[in-house]
């Protein structure tokens, strides 16, 4: 444990020290690469720690990135009022769904996802008088925070983001590792054990449906801070998939593997395509290689390595 | 051991991405290359028009030799994939990273609107030479950047009075693709048809993944005189096709915005597509011989006919290129480029005579433009032409600013 | 609204219905034997409108096209179901879903390389370009055509599952992979054939749809969650849920999309959450 809190301390640390002499271009995509880090970790609660996996991730990160954006642009809200909608708007969304998709499991669990996550698209993209439709609602100003410093600079918002991520990374740690957490393994391994063990296995389930969304919807908030802009593109099938990807690269049930798949995504996107226009072709090249080389990803095989034994959880 | 690993492994992808990222970022030297920075979609669903813009512009750039006032221009071009958040994201490379001088490009109204705080926080002379949307140079505009394409509307004033005032259509059903691109087009369309004492019988928004028509083409009022369609790229092919299937194009003909019939689709259309009357700054059948030369050099470069985007593109850089001219070269003192800018005026681009507004829009020809086939090939043949169009028109730009913003609810539709 | 308003919207429903069955009863399928969620399949659709295309610039005849399209998309199926999916266990949902979408977006990919960005249509022959009236409505022969296609095939796909011993196999194969290798059936030989076909009929949808929806980039994305719906809302792996499926979902999105234009997505994806809750296997899906 307190390795772990040393490891995390080392790793917010550097980063933070390394920033005010990147130039800001870098520092934005560090930016980026910090909120999808908390949106991969959250999906990685849900797919990693519980076995589920979500294919309408994005659901819940778009209605707080909408949320977010409508509050601010059309009311006025400040940052408080607005990060609260959000949340709960995120929560609530999640809570609603999960009633309709904990009951299936394996594939069938993807595909009501899926089509859940269609139903926000669909409203987000057609709901015109609400969500601006295709034009998407832009105009977000950074929060003022009663801070010295101005956080529509890059380097003030990424020590923010910093902040956010680190405290998401600090109490999705605490989760996984709660006793609570610890069943949700239990749960992945052997849904019928933990029956007969007394477990209430649907409620587990759904709580950490509800509480996965609820730290997507953390990431969306942040999101149309940061970009100041949201539109459907943001809840659409290709966001949930990449954040799958995310996490399956990093290694899913590590929590620090998704938050290394979100980087290295991030800065995979950015730098191939200076350098190719033919970088769809190897985003999917690295979807398959992943997947046929990198099974467990990047955290699970460096562990693996380490202790060649599995002991049944990672 | 393994937490040790792990940490090592972070450790040195951290340090890696600091020295990939971080690496020379000194100041191009005055006399060093002049740098370009095209935001255009290579990839995703946008990805023909985004040739289109990048084709114009490497050849404008290319007639010149890459060089300006004795110094070189150097074009960096970035993908937006059609999406506002990664334009955004490119757009701060470019600046950020590249160190261009000028930024230009961009497709999507949102995309504009998200550039415009960018460009004014940057101080950076920004040209948009597609993005259309009405309040980018009117209610909203952006001290840093400057138009040298169009606004939505622009086109749609004086074409209503057109056809009040060439034509028997009185009632007419708007059909358009339910975006500010498709609100504004009608809206400019709707006031000045109404004002002249045309009736907008009915408004029809499609969603802009419409793959069939059907359901829309069936609700449309049977007694109306004709109908106003606003598509792009392959919506417009295929409305044109599927609107010709109803059998109703002999007794409501088409009328249109620009892009419906622009040459970016109009080759792969069909006979469906002939009659169609639509109004746009540009035709890649404009007679000038500026144009044929154009349009000429342009077949010859890319393999196929000019489009309005590679006009607005080619003509985008040559307006780049005159103010950097105008300026001696020295783009480093931003503000006198943008003044520059700001002031450039030209009288031979392929669309015609162009100078810029005090809001930062071209004052620019209008065409009327009708389908026909000539030498076997579909072209947009112009049939009348209305010098010097402001995107005001002939209304009092203050009067007019006062007005909402062109949407789906305004102006209202009375007559529905 | 008049009658001619319903019989219209009815007709058009029921036809871009028909388009849906092609696109989606090869994904039901696939689903139902190999237990892939194949996200490459909207892809299928829009590289066999581009094959068609290309064949039909060719040779002129429409029939090649869809001949060309079915197969050569058909060998593509073959290809990443023998090469890639192959290697996955049935069990890895995930590495599924991540393989399959990485097809997609090379496949986008090589689209845009191989035929330029430019949106096309399909040239159909000129005995479907007309209109038929019936009682003083039109209806577009091709429309007509679509829904005749879509009926052969599946009178055909159903004949060929309860009549035939290939059909029995895929069946057996469907209830119980298990067990029907236990019995001696080479279900990797099964599998193959079925992915060919999946992916030929979305091909085959593909060409027969690029001639009134066009073919263009994006439409891969654009087709798939409509593929996935009709699937969910019928049932994983059952044709009749399948054809029940693309009707309704047909229906529903043409009369939404006329209604209750604000909600025409929420009209076509709410009903499908509803059926989801009372039923998680689609009306006609086994668990």
């Amino acid at each position: 444990m307190s390795r772990r809190v040393l490891g995390a301390a080392v790793v917010l640390a550097g980063l933070g020290v390394i920033a005010p002499f990147l130039p800001s271009y870098p520092l934005t995509l560090l930016i980026q690469a910090l909120i999808s880090a908390i949106f991969a970790m959250s999906l990685d609660v849900l797919l990693g720690y519980t076995g589920l996996p979500s294919l309408g991730h994005a659901a819940y990160f778009g209605v707080a990135a909408y949320a977010v954006a409508i509050l601010a642009v059309e009311r006025g809200a400040g940052f408080a009022t607005c990060l609260v909608a959000a949340l709960a708007a995120a929560a609530l969304t999640a809570a609603l769904f999960g009633v309709l998709a904990i009951r299936a499991t394996g594939t069938y669990f993807l595909m009501i996802t899926l089509a859940l996550g269609m139903v926000v698209w669909g409203l987000a993209f057609r709901w015109v008088s609400m969500t601006k439709g295709d034009n998407g609602i832009s105009g977000v100003a950074r929060p003022a925070l009663g801070l010295p410093w101005d956080l529509a600079m890059p380097l003030p918002f990424f020590y923010f983001t910093l902040t956010c991520a680190g405290l998401a990374w600090w109490l999705l740690g605490v989760l996984v590792r709660s006793p609570f957490g610890m069943s949700l393994k239990g749960i992945r391994e052997s849904e019928s054990r933990m029956q007969s063990l007394g477990y209430n296995v649907w409620l587990h389930k759904y709580l950490a449906f509800v509480l996965s969304g609820l730290f997507a919807g953390f990431a969306g908030a942040l999101w149309a801070y940061y970009n100041g802009f949201v539109s459907p593109v943001d809840v659409q099938l290709v966001t949930s998939v990449e954040a799958l990807l995310m996490v399956a690269l990093g290694g899913s049930g590590t929590l620090v593997g998704p938050a290394l798949g979100a980087l290295l995504i991030v800065f995979l996107k950015n730098f191939v395509s200076v350098y190719t226009k033919r970088w769809l072709l190897i985003l999917g090249a690295v979807y398959i290689g992943v997947i046929l080389f990198a099974p467990r990803g990047i955290v699970g095989a460096l562990r693996a390595e380490a202790t060649p034994l599995p002991r049944g959880e990672s | 051991m393994n937490v040790k690993r792990a940490r090592i492994v972070a450790v040195v992808v951290l340090l890696g991405l600091a020295v990939s990222l971080g690496g020379p970022t000194a100041a191009a030297a005055q006399g060093g290359p002049i740098k370009i920075g095209l935001l255009a979609p290579l990839t995703g669903a946008f990805a023909a028009l985004g040739k289109d813009m990048l084709n114009g512009t490497e050849l404008y750039l290319d007639e010149v030799g890459r060089q300006v006032a004795g110094r070189k221009i150097e074009l960096i071009v970035e993908d937006t994939e059609g999406n506002t958040a990664t334009a955004l994201t490119k757009a701060r490379k470019l600046v950020d990273q590249d160190k261009i001088h000028v930024l230009t490009g961009g497709l999507l109204a949102s995309t504009g609107y998200a550039l415009h705080p960018f460009a004014d926080a940057q101080k950076i002379p920004t040209t948009y030479p597609v993005m259309a949307s009405d309040d980018l140079t009117q209610r909203k505009p952006a001290k840093w950047v400057v138009r040298t394409g169009w606004a939505t509307s622009q086109p749609m004033h004086p074409f209503a009075d057109w056809v009040v005032k060439n034509t028997k259509h009185r009632k007419v059903v708007t059909i358009a693709m339910d975006y500010a691109f498709g609100w504004e087009t009608v809206g400019g369309f709707q006031r000045t048809f109404e004002e002249g004492g045309g009736q907008i019988v009915q408004k029809i928004w499609t969603p802009l993944n419409t793959n069939d028509f059907a359901p829309f083409l069936a609700q449309i009022k049977p007694d109306a005189d004709a109908v106003l369609a606003l598509m792009v790229g392959r919506l417009a092919l295929q409305f044109m096709k599927q609107y010709e299937e109803t059998g109703r194009k002999a007794k409501q003909p088409l009328l249109g915005g620009g892009t419906t019939t622009d040459e970016s689709v109009l080759p792969q259309m069909g006979d469906e597509a002939l009659g169609a009357i639509t109004a746009l700054h540009y035709s890649a059948a404009l007679g000038t011989p500026q144009n044929q030369k154009f349009f000429k050099v342009f077949e010859a470069k890319a393999g196929k006919i000019p489009s309005y985007y590679s006009e607005a593109c080619y003509t985008g850089a040559r307006w780049i290129v005159e103010a950097i001219k105008a300026v001696g070269g020295k783009v480093e003192d931003r503000e006198a480029l943008l003044a520059a800018l700001r002031k450039v005026e030209m009288r031979d681009a392929p669309r015609g005579p162009i100078s810029v507004d005090r809001w930062g829009n071209p004052i620019q020809t209008i065409y009327v433009r009708k389908v026909e086939r000539v030498g076997g090939k579909l072209q947009n043949t112009v049939i009348a032409t209305m010098p010097a169009v402001s995107q005001f028109w002939k209304y009092n730009p203050d009067e007019y600013l006062k007005l909402p913003l062109y949407t789906r609810e305004y102006p209202p539709c009375k007559a529905c | 609204m008049t009658t001619e308003f319903w019989v219209t919207q009815a007709f058009n429903g029921l036809s871009y219905g028909a388009l849906l069955f092609l696109l989606a009863s090869g994904l039901s399928l696939i689903f139902g034997v190999m237990r892939v969620v194949n996200l490459a399949h909207g892809s299928y659709f829009m590289l066999g409108g581009y094959v068609g295309l290309s064949v039909v610039w060719r040779t002129g005849s429409f029939v090649a096209a869809l001949a060309g399209g079915a197969l050569a998309i058909a060998l593509i199926g073959v290809g990443m179901e023998r090469l890639f999916l192959r290697r996955l266990p049935a069990t890895q949902t995930l590495g599924q879903v991540l393989m399959t979408i990485g097809f997609a977006l090379i496949f986008q990919d090589v689209a845009l390389l191989v035929w330029g960005g430019d949106p096309y249509t399909i040239p159909v022959p000129s005995v479907l370009g007309g209109s038929v009236r019936v009682g003083g409505l039109l209806f577009p022969s091709y429309r007509i055509f679509i829904v005749a296609v879509a009926l052969a095939i599946g009178a055909a796909l159903w004949l060929a599952l309860e009549g035939t011993r290939a059909g029995a196999l895929i069946r057996a194969a469907v209830d119980d992979a298990e067990m029907a290798q236990g019995v001696g059936i080479n279900v990797p030989t099964v599998s193959l054939l079925v992915f060919a076909l999946g992916a030929g009929l979305a091909a085959l949808g593909g060409v027969i749809g690029g001639a009134f929806l066009g073919v263009y980039p994006g439409a891969d994305f654009e087709v798939l969650p409509y593929a996935f719906v009709v699937v969910i809302v019928g049932g994983l792996g059952s044709l009749p849920g399948a054809m029940v499926g693309s009707l309704l979902v047909g229906l529903l999105d043409n009369f939404g999309k006329a209604l209750f234009p604000e909600l025409s997505y929420f009209t076509l994806f709410a009903p499908m959450a509803l059926i989801l809750a009372l039923r998680p296997t689609g009306l006609f899906g086994r668990a």
